[in-house]
């Protein structure tokens, strides 16, 4: 790959196109475990009501990433971040940032779902009740909203005293997206929301996907390459630690500039 | 365009065998194209009636290669230069395949003339024409083998020169018919032979146009040099007497 392509690439992860806002703008970013750097020199935008997919085989740091913007890695010892993730212009790697903010502003949804053990109300009052002092009838409000932006208000409006754990895979992982929306985040991270689901939950998620990212700034890690360039409208291509690719949705599956990232693709790697 | 294999060996295996029957599907192509010509030249009514029966051995290869690539893009959803061959090989075999039904329609010229006297300037231009249409699909399907834009690039180019052989052909046509009615015949047959051939000609620009896509992943944006004026010559009527 010669240096002038890969510094367009740079230069182009770097600048938003005509139109397009800069959300999340990740610069100059290097992770560290312990020794071992696990994320090199990352330039890269989540732009604002868009949806941005990270894609890369296992172990190229695109969750990684995904939870640096809103700090998770935090929770563990020895994981150091350096550079920059500005949040609206703000740095949200300076000490000073408050992280319970953060994580309000940034919600995250996981791999397998993670209902707590309460109803299904308190599954989505929870989070509201530690931010907010709402009367009950907004309370009510706000769980209904939120659980119909989950698309799941018509199968659970009759049982919200009902279990979160007594739902379905599919259902618990909307439940864990209304539960994330509840506290009125703008940025939404979601580590391969759809592995462990079955193909129509999958794309019952796919759509909410479509209609969240109207109000919410969307970033996807996935295994799934057809999803990816189903559901996003810009895609990140990672390979051991380095965003090699960074493009529109339609330019990264129909004629990506690097060959690597094609090679990726078409299932060619070796 | 040089590529690593696929980690499953039947895709690749299925890609190759789609490129090998555009590869045969083409041989047949040119065999239809340079025995027709050979036919009408040689006034040869065994081997335009041969020709004739070849076609059909390309209509069934197009069948196969649209029915493959329907199965691979279900299968393999296909990506980025896997999806442009699959893509490639549909257009392809279209064109191939109208290419050798205009083959087959000069060797059915060949057959209605075969009978009648053949002006020697008529035959020549037409066999020379024919020829610079075999020598484009040939170097055409030969850019396809080899993903090779750059040569494509320059078939497309070209035909220019098979559309200025046409112009003139038509008018020595017209002129021969205005002589002497009783060319009436032979000249129309001629005539519809040779835009058969133009028509060949143009299908190679478009397989050219095809394979840039393939290696580029997008289209030329060259306005197509096209001369073929025929359609706006006027017929000069003559005074009698």
């Amino acid at each position: 790959m010669s240096l002038a392509i890969q510094t367009e690439l740079k230069e182009k992860a770097a600048t938003p196109a005509e139109g397009l806002v800069d959300k999340v703008t990740v610069r100059h970013l290097n992770f560290y475990y312990g020794q071992y750097r696990a994320l090199a020199d990352i330039n890269v935008n989540l732009y604002l009501n868009k949806v941005t997919a990270f894609i890369g085989p296992s172990g190229c740091g695109k969750s990684t990433l995904l939870r640096i913007i809103n700090r998770i890695y935090d929770l563990y010892p020895n994981q150091r971040a350096d550079g920059e993730v500005l949040l609206d212009g703000t740095n949200v790697l300076s000490p000073k940032q408050d992280l319970n903010l953060l994580r309000a502003k940034v919600g995250m949804v996981f791999q397998k779902p993670t209902p707590f053990p309460m109803t299904i109300y308190d599954n989505i009052a929870f989070g509201v009740r530690l931010y907010e002092q709402l009367p009950k009838a907004d309370l009510d409000a706000r769980v209904e909203d939120s659980l119909r932006r989950g698309a799941l208000w018509d199968e659970v409006k009759d049982k919200l005293d009902a279990s979160g754990l007594s739902l379905s895979g599919g259902q618990q992982q909307r439940l864990c997206i209304a539960r994330t929306v509840a506290i009125r985040p703008e940025v939404i991270l979601l580590d391969e929301p759809c592995s462990a689901l079955d193909p129509i939950s999958t794309a019952k998620i796919e759509e909410l996907i479509d209609v969240l990212k109207r109000d919410y700034t969307i970033a996807i890690v996935t295994h799934n390459m057809q999803q990816a360039a189903r559901t996003s409208d810009y895609t990140a291509f990672m390979y051991l630690g380095e965003l090699v690719e960074f493009d529109n949705t339609t330019q990264i599956f129909t004629n990506p500039r690097m060959e690597r990232t094609q090679d990726y693709i078409t299932g060619r790697f070796g | 365009m040089d590529t690593h294999e696929h980690i499953v060996r039947s895709y690749e295996e299925e890609l190759s065998a789609l490129n090998n029957k555009i590869a045969k599907m083409g041989g047949l192509a040119e065999q239809v194209l340079g025995q027709s010509i050979d036919a009408l030249e040689g006034r040869d009514p065994d081997l335009a009636a041969a020709t004739i029966q070849q076609d059909e051995a390309i209509d069934e290869l197009e069948k196969e290669i649209e029915e493959q690539a329907i199965v691979m893009i279900a299968r393999r959803q296909p990506l980025a230069y896997d999806l442009r061959q699959i893509m490639a090989a549909l257009r392809i075999s279209t064109d191939l395949e109208r290419i050798g039904d205009l083959g087959k329609n000069i060797a059915k010229r060949a057959l209605a003339v075969v009978g009648e006297q053949q002006p020697k300037q008529l035959m020549l231009g037409l066999k020379h024409m024919g020829e610079l249409a075999l020598g484009q699909l040939k170097e055409v399907l030969d850019a396809y083998i080899e993903r090779d834009a750059d040569r494509a690039l320059k078939v497309w180019y070209r035909d220019e020169d098979i559309d200025a052989m046409y112009n003139s052909l038509f008018r020595e046509l017209l002129t021969y018919m205005m002589e002497d009615p009783r060319n009436i015949g032979l000249c129309t047959h001629l005539l519809f032979g040779a835009k058969n051939i133009e028509r060949i000609g143009d299908h190679a620009t478009n397989i050219a146009e095809t394979v840039y896509f393939l290696v580029h992943g997008n289209t030329i944006t060259d306005q197509r040099p096209k001369s073929d004026t025929t359609s706006s010559t006027p017929v000069p009527l003559r005074s009698a007497g």
